[in-house]
């Protein structure tokens, strides 16, 4: 109800819209400030019963407000959201970007502030990447933008011609947004069920500023086609990957170490990453409480295959240190994961009647964990302004305990209507 | 004998330089005058897109453009202004002659730079119906040329895929204006010899002592749909450093893009 409620407001905005450009153009003029932004409604229901959820996996109006200054000597950006979320009953107000841009030097940009910030090469798979992400959006249906949760950070970029150099400081560890049981079903491993917010763990907190801080580190080089870049991580996992004795869920110590290579081939573009990830509180897998060292892999291709169509399928592995110590010390009872967890990737996007629809499916598969994730969306673009949107959220999987298996409950379709201002 | 024969073939390059220039030197007259004004150049594009349906959609971005020499390499630059929902999206083209092209996207959304393929040339630009290689050039050896026509105001030339594989058309004819040397008109035959897609100049303007192309047109005559795209703001030799054309830009744009 609220949904088509929206949508009447939509179009009764639109005629006032229609003028929108002048009036941006006349702001600008005014006071140099540069606005974007969007009004949207999504609605989005599980095609099975999951007891511990209601059957709306969306329901949300949300605004967005984008602007930009220029300063002269530096850039401000504010990037805003209001958004009203009715499977949560309540209205929350989001800075997605809030920073200042400098280039104190002529090779030199810092910047400063809440900001999205991404690297690595993988395509909804991220190795070296470890800025927070939200998942739960992800899986909900709003659009990909929401993959990318902001954090409040300070980037310097340094550019040589040697190699150009990121630095990344997170003064408070920003985690990712994980499943924790309150809007989307998960497994809960102490229940040994499936569980929603009746299995919802306590979190213990990493907000100290200065202790909980993150580092993040790429050193990155073109050269002849071919993009090769290092990274480096220090600070925590970012989705809690441990847990303290009394039960609390905790994001223990991770430093990530890693190469990446991109380049040209076969007529398409081929990309390979590798990370290392040091789970030091682990202790060589001998605490069954928190997730172990791992070696983490990725290679992929795309290319167009068709008119208006392009394919690209990526192999991802994750592979556990300390398996045998792994294997000793998990607590009985409880669904040993495999050393070895493959993942693979196929997506293909299709554009037609002037790339003004675009058909797209992106799909994970585990051979290893016999489970699967499928995310098939439409998109048509009405006007310049106007976007409709359908897709779906599948999770497909033999256990309950598997990574995406766990999410079976989870599986929804969704609509979504966007007014581009 | 060693100082007559440079002589000789002095006067006889003068001799048909004067009849006629040979099809190689119009060809690359013609790449110079569309794809090479400058050092490097600035514009502001809009493309108004007609469908069959006659909806029409628009697409408004800067171009900014090095050459690394003249009929060689080239950087563009390109910042999204219009449709708001790709303001601010910026790509990046490094077209090498003798190479792969190489391609990136950024969405500043995402703060993700991707890589894109070269490999689809061909493909519309934007949802309109300029490709990719409308905007920065087709590689002159890629296609065998002809002198088919000569006429007061143009030469006529037939031009034949090299690998007509890769490409949607089996030939196209250009007319290249006699002093200006810019293809002023283009008709594309398809594979079955019949012509489906049409290039023309609408209006021209001189541009720091260039003759520019301000205003074109290409259609496609089989759906009915078209794309006028107008150049506004066209600048020449304004100094852009080729550091502009790098990931660091991508991310955050110039202003010489915003402008």
């Amino acid at each position: 109800m609220k949904t088509l409620l929206t949508l009447c407001l939509l179009t009764l905005a639109q005629p006032a819209m229609g003028n929108m450009n002048d009036l941006k153009d006349q702001l600008y003029d005014a006071t140099g400030l540069d606005m974007v932004g969007f009004m949207e409604t999504r609605y989005g229901l599980r095609t099975q019963n999951d007891p511990h959820q209601k059957d709306e996996s969306i329901a949300e109006m949300r605004l967005q407000l984008d602007l930009f200054k220029d300063l002269q000597w530096g850039v401000l950006k504010f990037k805003g959201d209001l958004l009203h979320d009715e499977v949560m009953h309540r209205t929350t107000g989001e800075f997605r970007e809030l920073n200042l841009r400098v280039s104190p030097l002529d090779n030199m940009d810092i910047k400063l502030g809440q900001q999205i910030l991404t690297w690595g090469t993988g395509d909804m798979l991220f190795i070296n990447d470890l800025f927070p992400k939200d998942w739960q959006s992800f899986f909900i249906g709003r659009d990909d933008e929401y993959l990318k949760a902001p954090a409040n950070a300070l980037k310097t970029s340094l550019f040589y011609d040697m190699a150009n150099i990121d630095l990344v400081y997170t003064p408070t560890f920003q985690g990712s947004e994980y499943i924790s049981g309150e809007r989307l079903s998960f497994w809960n491993p102490v229940l040994g069920d499936l569980a929603g917010a009746n299995g919802k763990f306590d979190l213990e907190e990493r907000n100290s500023t200065g202790r909980d801080s993150e580092y993040a580190m790429r050193v990155s080089k073109n050269k002849d086609s071919m993009e090769f870049a290092l990274y480096g991580y220090y600070g925590f996992w970012k989705t809690p990957e441990g847990m303290t004795g009394d039960g609390k869920l905790r994001y223990p110590r991770l430093s990530v170490y890693g190469g990446s290579i991109r380049t040209p081939l076969w007529g398409g573009i081929s990309h390979m990453e590798t990370g290392y990830y040091d789970s030091s509180q682990a202790d060589n897998g001998n605490d069954p409480l928190t997730r172990n060292d791992e070696v983490r892999f990725l290679a992929g291709f795309e290319r167009e295959i068709g008119q208006e169509l392009t394919a690209s399928i990526q192999y991802y592995l994750e592979w556990m240190m300390d398996y045998d110590n792994y294997e000793a010390s998990l607590i009985p009872g409880s669904p040993p994961k495999d050393e070895y967890r493959s993942v693979l990737t196929l997506r293909l996007t299709k554009l037609l009647m002037n790339q003004n629809l675009i058909l797209s499916f992106f799909g994970y598969y585990s051979p290893t964990d016999e489970d699967a994730y499928l995310r098939p969306k439409a998109q048509y673009k009405m006007t310049d302004s106007w976007l409709l949107e359908a897709g779906g959220n599948i999770f497909i999987g033999s256990e309950d305990h598997t990574f995406f298996g766990q999410f079976s409950k989870n599986t929804n379709v969704y609509m979504g209507l966007r007014f581009n201002y | 004998m060693r100082f007559i024969l440079p002589c000789l073939c002095t006067l006889f390059y003068a001799a048909t330089v004067c009849a006629a220039p040979d099809v190689a030197e119009i060809v690359q007259k013609a790449n110079f005058a569309s794809y090479y004004n400058g050092d490097d150049g600035s514009s502001l594009v809009e493309m108004v897109i007609t469908d069959s349906q006659d909806r029409t959609r628009t697409r408004l971005f800067t171009i900014l453009r090095k050459d690394e020499s003249d009929g060689g390499n080239q950087s563009y630059y390109v910042y999204f202004k219009r449709p708001s929902d790709i303001r601010k999206t910026t790509f990046l083209v490094h077209k090498h002659i003798q190479s792969e092209d190489d391609r990136w996207l950024y969405l500043p959304g995402l703060d993700l730079l991707k890589r894109l393929a070269a490999s689809d040339k061909r493909t519309s630009f934007m949802g309109s119906h300029f490709f990719y290689e409308d905007v920065s050039g087709r590689n002159i050896s890629e296609d065998l040329h002809t002198l088919e026509e000569e006429t007061a105001e143009y030469y006529i030339l037939n031009n034949i895929p090299k690998k007509p594989d890769e490409v949607e058309f089996s030939a196209y004819t250009i007319w290249i204006d006699k002093t200006t040397y810019l293809p002023m008109k283009a008709e594309y035959l398809d594979k079955s010899g019949k012509g489906y897609r049409t290039m023309e100049v609408l209006n021209t303007a001189e541009i720091q002592g260039f003759t520019t192309v301000t205003k074109s047109k290409i259609s496609d005559l089989n759906s009915g749909g078209s794309t006028i795209t107008t150049f506004s703001e066209i600048k020449y030799n304004i100094g852009l450093d080729q550091s502009l054309f790098t990931e660091r830009y991508l991310r955050r744009p110039p202003r010489e893009a915003r402008q």
